[in-house]
């Protein structure tokens, strides 16, 4: 079996799925290009065959119509099991085996496609190092970590043999929210460092804004409503079902995607009295500090300390 | 054939015998029924108390270890030097061999009940008691059974061994193939075989009878399902 | 009082210690006198009873277990006829396999290996059931086939279950293999039988063997629980 390293392109080729006894479709005619290093997010409600749709691409669910291909190459192509060694897969209760150490766990799929020893230890200390864990973690078993170090396994374990693409089934579900806030930060960081095919199932628009290089909503029935950067998708929703899911605050998220390094500031210093602030911070950051502080303007510092400009209310409408 | 000959004249044993074997049976059920008596009496109380005060699991789950590893016929052997021959020695060794589920099976119901539910009882303002009388021992119910369950067919099923120390019974023919011969002992077997499964079949029945409506409804099993409802 | 009057009723106290005809609660000199030629034969012949019939008892419940697994049609018909077995008294089993095998070794083979696999099948099976679903799904979707799922991790995951059956089995055919004393003079439910037999029950010879057979399930216990803690290091540590 060949591995590759680096990305792999998916199309989505006009996939349909119905389970026998329901009118809706569990997946209607879905067309999606998602190019080679872009991290996708599937994104709906309930019902709205996201999960489905990325089960297909391993073949864990069978699709019906269309095809769907990696590189070119249809995944009907090869029998399931080679198929699966080739793609990460990541859910949301990890499904770490019990009865294995950390270690053991990581090491499953380079055993399966024949790793020699050596090279799989050399790839188990890489990947710990990657995801944020402690080398004396490969000893310990999942029932000694917390439920984030073990989503940190999870995913070592999926990059195991460096597939080219990634599935994860709303990996971070399960976790209490400061833990998401921060495996959702690092995955970021990891992303762009390690720049693979990632295919991101998630229920909630914040996390799918937050992630994504590209969002595809689906809806009921596995329709796909939008497909687009989170910014044009906030900008111009595609209708009143996009419009309805990504909330009527949408201008303000549009806000939380730039921070005022983006912004074309007023040149000035402002007074001694000013509120300055980094130019790190994201723009609806600063308008909010605007709304809590009287002022009609904040002083924008780059990180040395010098002074960048002054950032006033319109200098916000600007942007959008 | 030699199988169907000596199973025909088992079934023709009984058939001649009615009053006789029935008189045995019954002894036996006394036998048996005195020693569930003790053994309940004792195991019964001590399970649901100590699995109401989470306490003393090493005792109430050893004693069904311990119970196992007992052999019946020692048991009998070593009553009857203690006791001497008749029935008392014979129930006592039963009794010990019985008390063993309904311990474990007492003590696991009750204390595995969920802590939640008494929590919520507690905070309604019900005493310990109430606790127990009213929420811990209904659940507790199919588990508590189970495990007279098991003592009695237990029970049943070691009693004829008693026979070589004066017990009495069923045993009396199975264990007297000189006097009863082969027909004899088999239709006797066939006796305590029909005797167990009925006895089983009852409390089972009564186990249906006194559990509440709410707990009998079955649950339609989960199917497990991802989040998609798809 | 009824009299156990079937088989020979051998003499073995010999010549009688005072301790011995006196009938006092144990005598050690008998024990010693008489290990090799009453007990030590009767703990190898238990031994040997309850030895095949594990080893059969688990290879049936094995198989069957890895059949239904599979096949789950299967799972309620050998449930129900499990539980129905289980009623069935021991001393009663041996006596109705008689006309089938004759008052042989195989039939108290074939009683207590069924005795076995009424405890060891639904354990094993319900071992194999074990592990969490996502567990399954996530070795499905890495990419192992069914085959590979059931040896790296459906088996392994079901040793504790299957440990505990056979822990429950091996004590409890020990237990029952003294019955088999009722149909051939083997194991250590003979000796106890004749010292039934004796005018007075015979203290010291009930006792001795008593204590063997129980203290032989105590062993076995607890080598089985051993070999768990070696087998299964990743069910002890706690949670960090």
């Amino acid at each position: 079996m060949t591995l590759h390293t680096g990305a792999a392109e998916l199309v989505f080729d006009n996939v349909s799925k119905s389970y026998a006894g329901r009118d809706v479709a569990a997946v209607s005619s879905l067309t999606l290009e998602i190019p080679a290093g872009t991290f996708c997010v599937l994104v709906g409600p309930s019902g709205g065959g996201k999960t489905t749709a990325l089960k297909m691409v391993n073949r864990l669910i069978p699709f019906d119509d269309g095809d769907i291909r990696i590189d070119g190459r249809s995944v009907r192509e090869l029998p399931a099991a080679e198929l699966r060694r080739g793609i990460g897969y990541v859910i949301q209760q990890g499904g770490l085996f019990p009865h294995m150490t950390v270690g053991e766990n990581i090491a499953v799929v380079p055993k399966l496609v024949g790793w020699q020893r050596a090279r799989i230890d050399e790839r188990t200390s890489e990947l710990l190092e990657l995801v944020g864990l402690e080398q004396a973690d490969a000893a310990r078993y999942p029932a000694q970590l917390s439920g984030g170090q073990r989503q940190r396994v999870g995913l070592a374990r999926a990059l195991a043999v460096d597939p080219p693409l990634l599935l994860m089934d709303e990996p971070f579900g399960a976790l209490d929210p400061i833990t998401r806030a921060r495996l959702q930060a690092e995955l970021r960081r990891l992303h762009r460092e390690v720049r693979k095919t990632v295919i991101f199932v998630t229920h909630d628009i914040d996390e799918a804004i937050m992630m994504g290089d590209r969002i595809a909503i689906l809806r009921e029935g596995g329709v796909l409503a939008q497909y687009d950067t989170p910014d044009a998708i906030l900008a111009h929703p595609a209708d009143d079902f996009v419009s309805q899911f990504i909330g009527e605050d949408r201008a303000l998220r549009r806000l939380a995607l730039r921070t005022l390094a983006d912004v074309e500031l007023t040149p000035g210093s402002g007074t001694n009295s000013s509120v300055r602030v980094s130019s790190r911070t994201t723009v609806r950051n600063a308008v909010s500090l605007l709304l809590e502080s009287d002022a009609d303007h904040l002083v924008v510092e780059n990180d040395d300390g010098t002074t960048r400009g002054v950032f006033r209310w319109h200098d916000a409408a600007e942007l959008l | 054939m030699i199988v169907a000959g000596a199973f025909t004249g088992a079934f023709g044993f009984i058939a001649h015998n009615p009053g006789f074997l029935a008189t045995k049976a019954l002894e036996l059920l006394e036998l048996a029924g005195a020693a569930l008596l003790v053994a309940a009496v004792v195991a019964l109380p001590a399970g649901i108390v100590l699995g109401h005060l989470h306490r003393g699991s090493t005792v109430a789950i050893g004693s069904s270890i311990v119970g196992r590893a007992l052999p019946s016929l020692v048991l009998i052997g070593v009553f009857l030097t203690v006791l001497g021959i008749g029935f008392v020695n014979n129930m006592a060794a039963l009794a010990v061999l019985a008390t063993g589920p309904m311990l474990t099976n007492a003590f696991e119901g009750i204390d595995r009940v969920e802590q939640d539910l008494v929590g919520a009882a507690r905070g309604l303002g019900m005493t310990g008691w109430q606790v127990l009388t009213r929420i811990e021992l209904p659940l507790a119910l199919p588990l508590i059974f189970t495990g007279i369950r098991i003592s009695a067919v237990t029970v049943v099923a070691t009693a004829p061994i008693a026979a070589v120390a004066g017990g009495g019974g069923l045993g009396d023919v199975i264990v007297n193939q000189a006097s009863y011969r082969l027909t004899g002992v088999l239709g006797a077997s066939i006796c305590v075989m029909a005797l167990s499964a009925g006895v089983y079949l009852a409390l089972v029945g009564v186990q249906r009878a006194v559990t509440p409506r709410g707990l009998r409804v079955t649950m339609v099993p989960e199917v497990q399902r991802g989040k998609e409802s798809v | 009082m009824t009299r156990f009057a079937s088989g020979p009723v051998i003499p073995n106290f010999g010549q009688g210690s005072s301790c011995v005809r006196g009938d006092h609660t144990f005598c050690w000199d008998w024990v010693r006198s008489h290990w090799s030629d009453t007990l030590a034969p009767a703990l190898v012949q238990h031994l040997e009873l309850v030895a095949i019939a594990i080893a059969i008892g688990f290879v049936i419940a094995f198989a069957l277990a890895l059949f239904t697994h599979r096949a789950h049609a299967f799972d309620q018909p050998i449930g129900v006829f499990s539980a129905l077995l289980y009623t069935v008294p021991s001393l009663a089993l041996f006596q109705l396999l008689v006309p089938f095998t004759g008052i042989t070794t195989t039939t108290v083979e074939v009683a207590l290996v069924a005795y076995t696999l009424v405890v060891l099948y639904p354990n094993i099976s319900a071992g194999l059931r074990s592990p969490p679903p996502d567990v399954i799904e996530a070795a499905r979707g890495m990419g192992l086939t069914p085959r590979q799922i059931l040896w790296r991790v459906e088996l392994p995951l079901a040793v504790p279950a299957i440990i505990a059956g056979l822990r429950i089995a091996v004590v409890s055919t020990i237990s029952i293999a003294t019955i088999a004393a009722f149909l051939l003079p083997k194991g250590l439910g003979y000796p106890i039988f004749v010292a039934l037999g004796a005018p007075t029950p015979f203290k010291t010879e009930i006792y001795s063997a008593g204590a063997l057979a129980i203290g032989l399930a105590l062993v076995c216990d607890t080598l089985l629980l051993l070999l768990r803690r070696i087998l299964v290091p990743w069910a002890s540590p706690r949670v960090a």
